[in-house]
């Protein structure tokens, strides 16, 4: 009987890839279409993986749930969503970083400061650390918008180049962390298939040791 | 607050049809009867239980605990484990001779709603407890029994993962010094952050000797090779004490037969913290979470009045079913459709196939308006319709 494929969550977008390059450089052969594909699963047989395309921050939910063994996910989405599964690697890709931004020399209103983010539990805990209390209004993309006209008065995003943040007329008031991509897996794949998951963990682990 | 539907149920609640239940009971008997012939006896407790007392002492998080309060004033729980109501028992109840007591449970728990699916607020768990034996026997009969239970259930593939809550402990306090150090590495394990683990141990203060063996740590997973690993890498007394019981352990299980889905993981900590000493969880193919789990709470009875350990586990019953998968529709009763003619012989039938064992279904006619969809769900149909002798 054939080994039961591996299933790898992918994030789609900004890392995917990055990642499909990092499991090249492991040896593993993708085919040349992968990057252009529409599918949402694609079997790459050979090496014994089904690879799911999923909304990078939907990647922790897949892997919680076990539907997929293995995934990539950005420090950020993992932070944000608390998922039970095991962080295994960090992958040292998509460097990017959290930040506090807003309109230059604004402060924070007293009775009722606003954080507009992707990210609400990230930034309501991030201010509660800082022994602040604010109002966190979630959306779901733009973020730079949210301070222009008025919604709220700091954003929590992540910043790569910081270009969006000049172009919008916004400045960094804090960097809360530096963000990169982590290779996770469900505890229970992490038992029932433990040689898959390792073979891949050290081949990967190898080309990061590699890069430096 | 949204209008509900007359369909809708609390968040989390799910009923159990008849086909699901026939599935569950089945698996439930099995469980049960091997539960038995091993000589555990079982016990039930309420479903509401104190706050102060067993929802306190239970392993569960506060914020997944149902609260509700009695007209004296006092919060309740609906109990969110079994243990703590059964140490309860035990403590106050049946262990006045402090002989060693060997109980088991088949009980819904609840854990408060949430968000999301795939996590339903009430399940039912089917454990035992080993109370006042602290040899490790009553840890390898725990394990070797948990997997009969689970053979007999019909579960085939499974694994189950060992680890040593004592040996994590000891080890990170050899080498880190203080508890509240060893605390802070310790909750990397229990967030199964392993990238975080390791930046905390590079950022540490200590030799490079002593970052290599941390670092080792997180590979102490596998089969029986990996507790000579973990002797090498711990030094202090109490920590080999750990690995020396595991090791018992071990051959106990294999004295039993049973080591062949066993596996070492002493990266293992569980979220149960009142667990002291070995602790494992069981898994299976096609479900995403833990079938089960148990291990050895020495402190627990303390808490209820009584110094002595305990050992058990507990099996989730509704992801055991998941790992059975695809339930089979199966016929198995029969039917007698009658009409007021033959009424008195058809139940002169049906009594004679009942007391063969068969599952009767008696029908009248009358009552039925679509007569062969009705018959199609039955293993066999006897019709006594019309005048006896004549008709079919």
């Amino acid at each position: 009987m054939m080994k039961d494929l591996i299933t790898i969550a992918m994030p789609k977008g900004r890392i995917f890839e990055e990642a499909a390059e990092l499991l090249r450089q492991a040896g593993y052969q993708l085919p040349p279409e992968f990057e252009d594909s529409r599918k949402l699963i694609i079997d790459v047989e050979k090496e014994g993986f089904r690879f799911i395309l999923a909304k990078p921050m939907d990647v922790p939910t897949y892997v919680e749930h076990g539907v997929a063994d293995l995934g990539i996910a950005g420090k950020d989405v993992m932070l944000e969503e608390e998922r039970d599964v095991y962080e295994l690697l960090d992958l040292n890709i998509s460097e990017c970083y959290l930040a506090v931004a807003g309109l230059p020399n604004t402060k924070m209103n007293d009775v009722a400061p606003k954080v507009a983010t992707k990210y609400p539990n990230v930034a309501a805990r991030y201010f509660r650390e800082q022994g602040e209390q604010v109002e966190i209004i979630k959306l779901n993309g733009s973020i730079e918008l949210a301070p222009l006209i008025g919604l709220a008065d700091r954003i929590v995003d992540i910043v790569s180049t910081g270009r969006t943040l000049i172009e919008n007329g916004l400045v960094e008031y804090e960097r809360m962390m530096t963000i990169t991509s982590r290779l996770i897996v469900n505890p229970v794949s992490y038992r029932m298939k433990d040689e898959q998951v390792n073979e891949l963990v050290e081949r990967i682990a190898e080309v990061i040791e590699r890069k430096g | 607050m949204s209008q509900l539907f007359m369909f809708e149920k609390p968040l989390g609640m799910r009923d159990t049809l008849p086909e699901l239940y026939e599935a569950k009971s089945q698996v439930q008997d099995a469980i049960e009867t091997e539960m038995k012939l091993w000589g555990y006896q079982f016990m039930d407790t309420p479903a509401l239980e104190y706050y102060e007392t067993v929802g306190t002492a239970s392993a569960i998080l506060d914020q997944q605990l149902f609260k509700l309060l009695d007209n004296q004033g006092h919060t309740l729980v609906l109990r969110p484990d079994m243990t703590a109501p059964i140490a309860r028992v035990a403590a106050s109840k049946l262990l006045q001779k402090d002989l060693p007591l060997r109980l088991a449970y088949s009980a819904s728990v609840f854990r408060a709603q949430q968000r999301e699916g795939g996590r339903p607020a009430e399940f039912e768990q089917i454990g035992v407890e080993a109370i006042a034996d602290e040899s490790v026997s009553a840890d390898g009969e725990v394990i070797a029994l948990m997997v009969s239970a689970l053979r007999e259930a019909g579960i085939k593939s499974f694994q189950i993962s060992i680890g040593h809550i004592a040996f994590v402990q000891e080890f990170f306090l050899q080498i880190l010094g203080t508890e509240e150090r060893a605390q802070a590495l310790t909750k990397f394990l229990y967030e199964k952050n392993f990238v975080g683990y390791r930046e905390h141990v590079k950022s540490l203060n200590l030799s490079s000797i002593d970052k290599q063996r941390l670092l080792d740590f997180l590979k102490l997973r596998g089969g029986e090779e990996v507790m000579e690993q973990a002797l090498c890498l711990i030094e202090n007394e109490k920590g080999r004490e750990a690995i020396q019981k595991l090791k018992q352990l071990w051959d106990i299980v294999v004295d039993y037969g049973e080591q062949a889905n066993l596996k070492i993981d002493l990266t293992l900590v569980s979220h149960m913290s009142y667990y002291t000493g070995i602790l494992f969880e069981v898994y299976a193919d096609k479900v995403g979470f833990p079938i089960g789990n148990g291990g050895r709470y020495n402190l627990l009875l303390e808490k209820f009045g009584k110094t002595t350990g305990a050992t058990g586990f507990a099996l989730r019953l509704d992801r055991i079913l998941e790992a059975l998968g695809e339930l089979k529709k199966e016929f198995t009763t029969e039917c007698v459709l009658f009409s007021g003619e033959r009424r008195k012989e058809a139940f002169q039938l049906a009594k004679a196939k009942r007391e063969q064992g068969i599952k009767t279904l008696l029908q009248d006619i009358q009552g039925v308006r679509n007569i062969d969809e009705f018959t199609g769900q039955f293993a066999e149909v006897t019709f006594l319709i019309g005048k006896a002798g004549k008709g079919s």
